[in-house]
């Protein structure tokens, strides 16, 4: 298997594509939620969030996309599980331009597990299967009734 | 009749065609993706061009351009001369009846439109009904859409059955005194499905229906005859053909040309102007509005010499080859289910791998040299109604080899590795 591919498909997204966490799961009292879809790609993905006094106390998403679209969702839920809404703002940027940025600034130690995401920047088609996850949960923490894209 | 007589009988022989010496015509193949020589497989979405086309793009762009039907000068006769000998190597090819019957567009897509607008609409009325078919290209079905919303006309589908192939029965039934165009592709681009259109087209004339076909994945595969079919328009594209983008056909029978309203208002396409009322020029300018892909049409020409060269017979017995190659290697693939499986097919495989989605097969082939394509194939009812979200598709020309076809397969066996 080639150097390039390794990066793409590290084992933690290769996992989290096998088993994604959170999937086909939507909490019970689940107050926010949004759609994002890919036309162009088919990508799908539905996402459900319990949110009471700032803490996203449970979210889970379901749908259907490529490995790194699923890990990438898999792997944002695992990590925005009980944390405030603030923190998964910046959370979102940090993610955003760690993905779409040529030389990202952002300091892959301060987002743990998220950092496997970073091999994706240089495969230009396929960074909006990544950010797909991530626009999908800024529109329904904003509840934004707007259809989310990323192509 | 079949249009595809050899399907059975083909030898599995090495084919005539000399691929080796055709490759060198195309000079982009020579070239290395990814550390690996490129194999390309995505030739359903768009050709390359041989050095033929390429040469003749560059001679007219060198020598000879200027607008055409224009100028008093020798660059425009120069220029007009070349273009109109390319609609004259295009009737010939598609044996069309009259040069006039055929119509330089930008592609499928706008021969479609034209009808749907300057044909379809005049005639359309509230409850009358367009018949389609369930593996339509969107752009042979939102044309269609479109014009039901102007007029209040419906929209009917013919569905497929298991292997891919049109339920003939259902289109029969579907026949009736509202309907006024069956419009249908020649060969499917997701499943490869070639529809038996002589067959169709009897039965659509035998009920007073006009029928449009969708021939963007035929003209390159086989022989085409505009007078042998019989149908009443035939739409197709020079960049699937080993000719330009940007430069399509509409065929239409000459009666039904000259009954239609121009598409499109401008220059070229008038006899008379003024503030009063404008008089439109004959056949075939009255649809060619502005300046038209000159060189574009130069090169389509050089295409279809080029194919004639090489001989449609040879192109479809080679490529049913690896057609009859691909099936076979495909299927050893653990996980791997092609989706179409019609008797009479081209040479497109569409295909699932079980646990594996198609955009991480495309970008493991890809990182292999190979390009292949996935998604929905701009056919996203059909891949509804397939029960998938997306396939992966190889589709293969002239210039393939099965060579090519076995790093596909070992391509293959890495993603699922990887992935499955």
């Amino acid at each position: 298997m080639n150097n390039m591919l390794r990066e793409l498909y590290e084992e933690t997204i290769l996992d989290h594509n096998r088993r994604p966490r959170n999937f086909q799961h939507k909490p019970t009292g689940a107050n926010r939620y949004a759609r994002g879809y890919n036309p162009l790609c088919g990508d799908e993905l539905m996402l459900y969030l319990t949110v009471n006094n700032g803490v996203i106390e449970d979210l889970g998403f379901d749908g259907h996309g490529c490995a790194i679209s699923t890990a990438s969702a898999s792997l944002m839920t695992e990590a925005l599980k009980g944390k405030h809404v603030e923190e998964a703002e910046q959370l979102f940027n940090k993610m955003h331009e760690l993905l779409t940025t040529e030389k990202s600034t952002t300091d892959v130690m301060d987002i743990g597990k998220l950092k496997v995401l970073q091999g994706i920047r240089s495969y230009p088609m396929r960074v909006k299967c990544a950010t797909l996850a991530w626009h999908t949960l800024q529109a329904a923490l904003h509840q934004t009734d707007e259809p989310v894209t990323t192509e | 009749m079949s249009l595809w007589p050899e399907q059975n009988t083909l030898p599995m022989a090495e084919s005539s065609l000399p691929v080796q010496q055709i490759r060198q015509d195309f000079p982009i193949l020579d070239q290395m993706i990814n550390g690996n020589p490129l194999a390309y497989l995505d030739n359903g979405a768009s050709s390359q061009k041989p050095l033929a086309v390429i040469k003749a793009i560059d001679h007219c762009y060198r020598h000879d351009y200027a607008n055409v039907h224009r100028g008093i000068h020798a660059l425009s006769e120069r220029s007009t001369a070349a273009f109109e000998a390319a609609r004259r190597k295009v009737q010939a090819f598609i044996n069309a009846e009259h040069a006039e019957e055929i119509i330089f567009v930008r592609g499928t897509t706008e021969a479609i439109n034209l009808v749907a607008q300057s044909y379809a609409r005049p005639l359309l009325q509230s409850g009358d009904e367009i018949i389609i078919t369930a593996m339509e290209h969107h752009s042979n079905i939102v044309p269609w859409q479109l014009v039901c919303e102007q007029t209040g006309a419906q929209l009917k589908v013919v569905p497929i059955n298991d292997v891919g192939e049109l339920d003939l029965d259902r289109l029969t039934s579907l026949l009736n005194g509202r309907s006024r165009l069956l419009a249908l592709t020649h060969i499917s681009n997701v499943l490869g499905t070639i529809n038996p259109l002589t067959e169709i087209i009897d039965l659509a004339h035998h009920h007073g229906v006009k029928v449009l076909v969708d021939g963007a994945q035929a003209v390159p595969h086989l022989a085409i005859d505009m007078q042998a079919l019989d149908c009443d328009f035939y739409a197709f594209s020079g960049h699937k053909m080993y000719g330009p983008s940007g430069i399509g056909i509409l065929y239409g029978k000459r009666e039904l040309l000259e009954r239609m309203p121009p598409y499109h208002g401008g220059g070229e396409m008038i006899e008379t102007v003024s503030f009063e009322k404008s008089t439109y020029a004959r056949l075939p300018h009255k649809f060619e509005a502005g300046t038209p892909h000159i060189a574009g049409a130069i090169g389509l020409g050089a295409a279809i010499d080029y194919l004639n060269e090489i001989g449609m017979q040879s192109i479809a017995a080679h490529e049913h080859r690896l057609l009859s190659y691909a099936s076979e290697a495909l299927a050893d693939i653990k996980g791997l289910r092609i989706i179409g499986q019609a008797k009479a097919k081209a040479s497109i495989v569409s295909f699932v791998i079980e646990g594996v989605h198609p955009h991480d097969i495309a970008t493991v082939l890809d990182q292999h040299g190979i390009a292949v394509r996935a998604g929905h194939h701009c056919a996203m009812p059909l891949i509804k109604c397939l029960g998938v979200v997306a396939t992966t598709r190889a589709s293969f020309a002239l210039y393939n080899t099965t060579d090519e076809i076995d790093r596909l397969v070992q391509g293959l066996e890495k993603a699922r590795e990887l992935l499955a």
